[in-house]
C-alpha cells in the first residue's frame, strides 16, 4: 500500500501534464467528426499521444486495415524498446497476469520516471504510478472533446507544446547529473534533427509517421553511450591490472 | 461490425501487443553491462528524439499551414531553463504554455496595427 501510494505521488504530475494534451485530441478528434465518447474511448485503450493522432487521421480517410495496423505499429515501436527495458527493472519473479497488467501503460513519461527508479519496480508502484495518467489522459479527451467551442484555435496550438515540456523536464535534470546522459541526449536529438531535415535521409520520418526516426536515433545515441562507459570500464580495468602488476614487481 | 469498430479494436490490440509482448516473455536478468547501460540511457534518448526537432512545431495549431515558430521556440527556452532549474513536470510545462501564449498575444497585437 505504501508502494501504490509512492506510485500515486510519482505519477501525479504526469496527469496533469495529460490533461491539456489529451484536450487537444479530444479537440481534434471531434473537429474530425468523431463522437466524442469515441475519441475517449480510443484515448482509454491506447494511451499513447502520438499514434492515437495518426490513427484517427487514418480513420478519417477511410485507410484501409494494414495500413492502420503498420502505423501504429511504427509510430509504437518505442514502447516494445521501453517494454523490453522495464523487464530489466521490475521485480524479477512477478506473475504473469501482473506483468500483462502494467503493460497497459508503458507511456513514454510513465516508462521514463519508472526506469529512473532507484530500487526495481514493484507491482503496487507501478499501478500507484499508472493510476492518474490513465485518468489524466482519458479524462482529458472527454474535455476537450465536450468543450471543443471553448478554446481559440491559438490556445489549443498552445497547449500542444505541453507535451513536449514534459519530456525537456524528465531529461534535464539527469542530463545535469550526468555528462554521459547529457551526450546520449544531444546526440539523439542531432540524430533526429538529421532524419527529419537532411534531403534522402529523411525518407525515414515521413513513413509511419516519424516512428522509425525516434526509434533509429534513439537507438544509436543509447548504443553509443553505453560504449563509451564501456570503453571507460575496459580503460579502468586495465589500469588497475597494470597497477597490480606493478606492485608485484 | 462496422468500418469504425474494427479500426478502434485495431488500434488497441497493436499498441497494446507491442507494449504486453516483451514484458509477459522475456523474464531473464541481462547480466551483459553494455546492455544494461544501453537501457538506462534509453528513456533519454527516446524523449529527446521525440522533443527535438517536432517541439518547433507544436503550437501551431492543427489546419494552420504556416508554423509557429517563434512562440514555440521562445517557450521551448522557457521549458528548458526552468528544467535545469529542476521546477517539476507540471511547472515547466505551465510556464512554457504561458510564454507561448504571450508571445502569440504579442504577435496578434502587432500585426492588428
Amino acid at each position: 500500500m505504501k508502494e501504490f501510494i509512492r506510485g500515486i505521488k510519482t505519477g501525479f504530475p504526469i496527469c496533469l501534464g495529460y490533461i491539456p494534451v489529451a484536450f487537444t485530441f479530444g479537440i481534434l478528434a471531434v473537429k474530425m467528426g468523431f463522437d466524442p465518447m469515441v475519441a475517449t474511448f480510443v484515448a482509454f485503450t491506447n494511451m499513447a499521444s502520438a499514434g492515437q493522432f495518426a490513427g484517427i487521421r487514418l480513420i478519417d480517410g477511410g485507410a484501409p486495415y494494414i495500413e492502420l495496423v503498420m502505423t501504429t505499429l511504427v509510430i509504437n515501436l518505442r514502447y516494445m524498446l521501453m517494454s523490453f527495458s522495464l523487464t530489466q527493472k521490475i521485480a524479477p519473479k512477478m506473475p504473469l497476469y501482473k506483468r500483462c497488467i502494467i503493460a497497459f501503460c508503458i507511456t513514454d513519461e510513465v516508462f521514463a520516471l519508472a526506469s529512473m527508479q532507484k530500487q526495481d519496480v514493484s507491482f503496487s508502484f507501478f499501478t500507484g504510478l499508472m493510476a492518474t495518467p490513465i485518468f489524466g489522459w482519458t479524462f482529458g479527451t472527454f474535455l476537450g472533446a465536450f468543450a471543443s467551442g471553448l478554446l481559440s484555435p491559438m490556445l489549443q496550438g498552445c497547449m500542444g507544446i505541453a507535451l513536449y515540456c514534459m519530456f525537456i523536464a524528465i531529461i534535464i535534470p539527469e542530463a545535469k547529473k550526468s555528462r554521459k546522459v547529457a551526450l546520449a541526449i544531444v546526440a539523439a536529438s542531432l540524430l533526429s534533427c538529421i532524419f527529419k531535415y537532411v534531403p534522402g535521409i529523411n525518407v525515414l520520418s515521413q513513413v509511419g509517421g516519424g516512428g522509425w526516426a525516434i526509434i533509429t536515433s534513439a537507438v544509436i545515441a543509447a548504443a553509443g553511450a553505453a560504449s563509451i562507459k564501456e570503453i571507460n570500464r575496459r580503460k579502468k580495468r586495465q589500469q588497475i591490472l597494470m597497477a597490480e602488476e606493478r606492485s608485484e614487481a | 461490425m462496422s468500418y469504425l469498430v474494427i479500426c478502434l479494436i485495431i488500434m488497441a490490440g497493436t499498441t497494446y501487443l507491442i507494449r504486453v509482448a516483451p514484458i509477459a516473455f522475456f523474464q531473464k536478468k541481462i547480466e551483459n553491462l553494455w546492455v544494461q547501460d544501453f537501457f538506462y540511457y534509453i528513456p533519454f534518448c527516446v524523449l529527446a528524439a521525440m522533443t527535438f526537432p517536432d517541439v518547433i512545431y507544436s503550437t501551431t495549431p492543427s489546419g494552420d499551414l504556416s508554423p509557429h515558430f517563434l512562440s514555440a521556440i521562445l517557450a521551448a527556452q522557457v521549458a528548458l531553463i526552468s528544467a535545469w532549474k529542476e521546477k517539476g513536470l507540471v511547472l515547466v510545462a505551465f510556464l512554457a504554455v504561458l510564454t507561448a501564449i504571450a508571445v502569440e498575444l504579442v504577435l496578434k497585437y502587432m500585426v492588428s496595427f
